[in-house]
């Protein structure tokens, strides 16, 4: 019996941890330009939506002294930033419609720039 | 004059001098912030901020002041030295590791000689919660954005050890604690970090030293007299002296004097640079042997060590093509490691014991290792630019250096780039009617005002031989094929030989191009031209061939004088003939054939075939390296960097396969170890503590590749 609630447990986490982690749905941000982004345990928000062919402010304020969330990434963009900490880093851009994924220095926190 | 400090007088000798990079500026007049603010600071002796650079120049007192000072008086203004704060970290992990280690050792120690539960559990709190504080700190903040990240894994994993100690200690829960395992794991994880940290700060190196290239003030000369002002104040125009020993503050042309200047520091060429009038210098290059004053062409951000700086930069930031699986598996990594724990913990609960299903679950979550997967490409991306950067060779971006490594194929212009672009009249001919001036004079006269190096080339001998040039009417050019045009009534041609003779033949096979000047079919003299090839130019075809990679010559010159180049260089196949708007269909022309091209031109008149070509490389005119249809840039004039480039982009390609292979491997090997059983916590600590450490380690060690 008990191994039977054991399985059921894990098979419940499982599915928690699932949801919990990767069921989680993108927020139906409003298109900004000018974006503030605190940098804590990921990024919040971690989807920004700008305008396409505008200028944008992006500001990124890491609070978080998580090593690997020093540096910023957004390959595509051809952008890396160090984030110190309690510092506004600000970014001005204007890019193409299109989606640019950021990343933190190990890859493990992630973010999406929209532009639409 | 720069401003000194009135607090140590200028006299001192221990002061020193060093360049800081600073983060948190938004525009230029965060620079003069920063500046005041550091000129007021005690112990500090002059200070120079550069926005574009975003670098402080401080030259300072090491007894009165320091970088932890520095750093502390322009924090409250919103900026912060990048450098420093990597010391702290390094620094940090480094007193955790100590305090972390010598509980892990004493705990060891206690339960092998039967030291009190309760001494354990203090030792171990203090590591879980004092030690280990970090872990839960980032997973509290990562949950609450829903994402997680190695910290987690470690958090959890530990967590559950002590727990179980705590409880059994605590609460006379059934088993033995394993104090052991939760301190053992926090020291061993916290060395990685350390060590880890300390490597990473090496990485990028290179592209430090390019930074501090720079110097912080020059000697202008205004109204007559000479000056010394901060670089930043240098506007172009200003007529600057820079005297033997001293650097090339900005880019620019010599107006007078002679010298030589090491430029291996920003160009990667080791012999230092005969300069005289006319020829132009480059800023942060090092002036070895007499005084110059120059004219500043460039300043700020438009030098070419400022386009340097940012076009490795922008390299380092870029994706590689390989990396996308990476980006793929990393979103989902460190959940499906939790869910795989939790598999892990009920499979042995229900096939073995509770007890090795913890154990077992432990080691899943601290095996796992998704920073190495993270630092595989960037670590090595970072040291393969900035190397090849310090050799004069520019890699646009990741996916140039991916593609760049495939490479079996080269193809180069001839003019301007086996050769020095700077051809001279070798041979003239004349008839009975016209002797060798009225040939060159009355071809001088039609190519008057042309920007073609054939022209410049006849123009300059009618200029050496004092001739007089005749008016042209009616001039026409004929799109590769010459010109045309009316002089005294009788309409000239000058251009390609209409017909073959055997002193034309006898010219060209010795490599020359030739022109001839005719009144319509009927040839009235011969001109022939020839270009220096460039002293690198045979031994880099012999070292592209050495790694065998086929190498072609295009060029606008016919067959025969084709065929001689190509010859006195060992290169076996040409393309001759080819009109400039037609480079690109013999690009092309190689890739249908299968090989992956890359074009070697001078980036402004064969762009098209740069940017046809699988990788375009180009050779850095003057001082502009920004070119947009180039993957690989050229910073000097060197044609053995060429080779140099193709073998480093493959050695760094190398570093990161084998990266990958090594932070793939490790996960799919290890996960499924631990999961059986078959690996202690602890092992798997000090297996993930050597993980992420060996890829840096891996990646710094391209920086001891054999260039040669």
């Amino acid at each position: 019996m008990d191994k039977i609630i054991v399985l059921a447990g894990a098979v419940g986490l499982i599915g928690l941890i699932y949801w919990f982690f990767l069921g989680k749905k993108d927020e139906d941000g409003q298109v900004m330009t000018d974006v503030k982004v605190t940098v804590s345990g990921g990024y919040s928000p971690a989807l920004v939506k700008v305008p396409a062919g505008k200028e944008v402010t992006i500001t990124l304020t890491r609070t978080d002294p998580t090593d690997c969330l020093e540096e910023f990434t957004i390959p595509d963009l051809k952008i890396k930033k160090s984030l110190p900490m309690n510092e506004d880093v600000v970014l001005k851009l204007k890019v193409n419609k299109g989606e640019y994924p950021w990343h933190c220095g190990m890859n493990m926190y992630h973010g999406k720039l929209i532009a639409v | 004059m720069a401003l000194r400090n009135e607090h140590v007088p200028w006299e001192i000798d221990c002061r020193m001098t060093k360049t800081f990079s600073i983060t948190g500026m938004h525009c230029a007049s965060c620079a003069v912030n920063i500046q005041r603010v550091l000129r007021k600071l005690p112990g500090v002796a002059a200070a120079t901020v550069n926005f574009a650079t975003e670098k402080a120049q401080v030259e300072y007192d090491p007894e009165q002041v320091d970088e932890v000072k520095i750093n502390e008086a322009i924090r409250p203004l919103g900026y912060a030295i990048a450098g420093e704060k990597k010391i702290d970290e390094v620094a940090r992990w480094k007193w955790k590791f100590i305090v972390g280690g010598v509980i892990s050792v004493i705990s060891i120690w206690g339960s092998f000689t039967g030291m009190s539960w309760s001494i354990l559990l203090v030792l171990a709190t203090i590591s879980q919660f004092g030690v280990g504080w970090d872990f839960y700190r980032t997973t509290w903040a990562s949950l609450r954005n829903r994402m997680a990240n190695m910290d987690v894994l470690i958090a959890i994993g530990t967590s559950v050890a002590y727990g179980y100690s705590a409880a059994v200690t605590l609460f006379g829960v059934k088993g033995e604690p394993y104090f052991d395992t939760s301190v053992t794991i926090i020291a061993l994880i916290i060395l990685g970090k350390w060590l880890e940290a300390r490597a990473r700060g090496k990485t990028s190196e290179a592209i430090k030293k390019l930074m501090g290239l720079q110097p912080k003030t020059a000697k202008v000369i205004r109204d007559g007299k000479e000056m010394e002002i901060e670089i930043e104040k240098i506007v172009v125009g200003d007529k600057i002296r820079v005297r033997p020993g001293e650097k090339v503050p900005v880019d620019g042309v010599v107006e007078s004097g002679e010298t030589s200047i090491d430029e291996s520091m920003v160009t990667g060429e080791s012999i230092p640079v005969y300069k005289h009038e006319g020829d132009t210098v480059i800023g942060g290059t090092l002036n070895t042997t007499g005084t110059v004053i120059f004219t500043a062409k460039k300043v700020g951000s438009e030098t070419m060590l400022a386009q340097i700086i940012k076009m490795v930069e922008e390299a380092q930031a870029s994706r590689a093509p390989i990396q996308k699986l990476v980006d793929v598996i990393s979103g989902y990594f460190v959940p499906v490691v939790l869910m795989l724990a939790v598999a892990t913990f009920a499979g042995w609960y229900v096939f073995g014991s509770a007890f090795g299903g913890m154990l077992a679950a432990i080691a899943v979550l601290i095996i796992a290792c998704p920073c190495a997967l993270g630092l595989a490409t960037p670590t090595a991306l970072v040291v393969g630019t900035g190397l090849a950067a310090q050799h004069g060779i520019l890699i646009k971006d990741a996916e140039a250096l991916e593609i760049a490594h495939k490479i079996n194929h080269v193809v180069f212009d001839k003019t301007g780039t086996l050769t020095e672009g700077k051809p001279v009249v070798t041979d003239i001919k004349g008839s009975l009617d016209f002797a060798r001036d009225d040939i060159l004079a009355l071809a001088a006269s039609l190519e008057a005002g042309s920007e073609h190096p054939l022209a410049k080339a006849i123009l300059e001998a009618a200029e050496k031989a004092a001739l007089q040039l005749a008016k042209v009417e009616k001039f026409e050019g004929l799109a590769g094929e010459g010109v045309k045009g009316i002089i005294n009534k009788k309409e000239y041609r000058l251009g390609k030989p209409l017909a073959e003779t055997d002193e034309i033949k006898k010219l060209e096979s010795e490599g020359k191009t030739v022109v001839v000047l005719g009144i319509k079919e009927k040839t009235l003299g011969v001109i022939a031209i020839a270009d220096t090839i460039r002293e690198t130019a045979k031994e880099a075809v012999a070292q592209l061939q050495k790694q065998k990679i086929e190498v072609s010559l295009i060029t606008g010159d016919n067959p025969r004088t084709a065929a001689a180049i190509a010859d006195q260089l060992g290169i076996k196949r040409y393309f001759a003939q080819v009109l400039p708007a037609d480079k690109e269909k013999a690009v092309r022309q190689l890739q249908a054939e299968g090989k992956t091209v890359a074009m070697v031109g001078d980036g402004v008149n064969d762009a098209p075939a740069l940017s046809a070509a699988n990788v375009g490389i180009a050779m850095a005119t003057g001082t502009d390296v920004a070119m947009e249809a180039a993957g690989i840039t050229l910073v000097n004039k060197d044609l053995r960097s060429i080779p140099l480039a193709l073998k480093l982009s493959r050695a760094t390609l190398w570093k990161i396969k084998t990266n990958l292979f090594w932070a793939f491997g490790y996960n799919v090997i290890l996960i499924p170890v631990a999961a059986l059983g078959l690996l202690s916590p602890i092992l798997a600590s000090a297996a993930m503590a050597t993980s992420s450490l060996s890829v840096v380690t891996n990646s710094l060690l391209l920086k001891r590749i054999k260039l040669a």
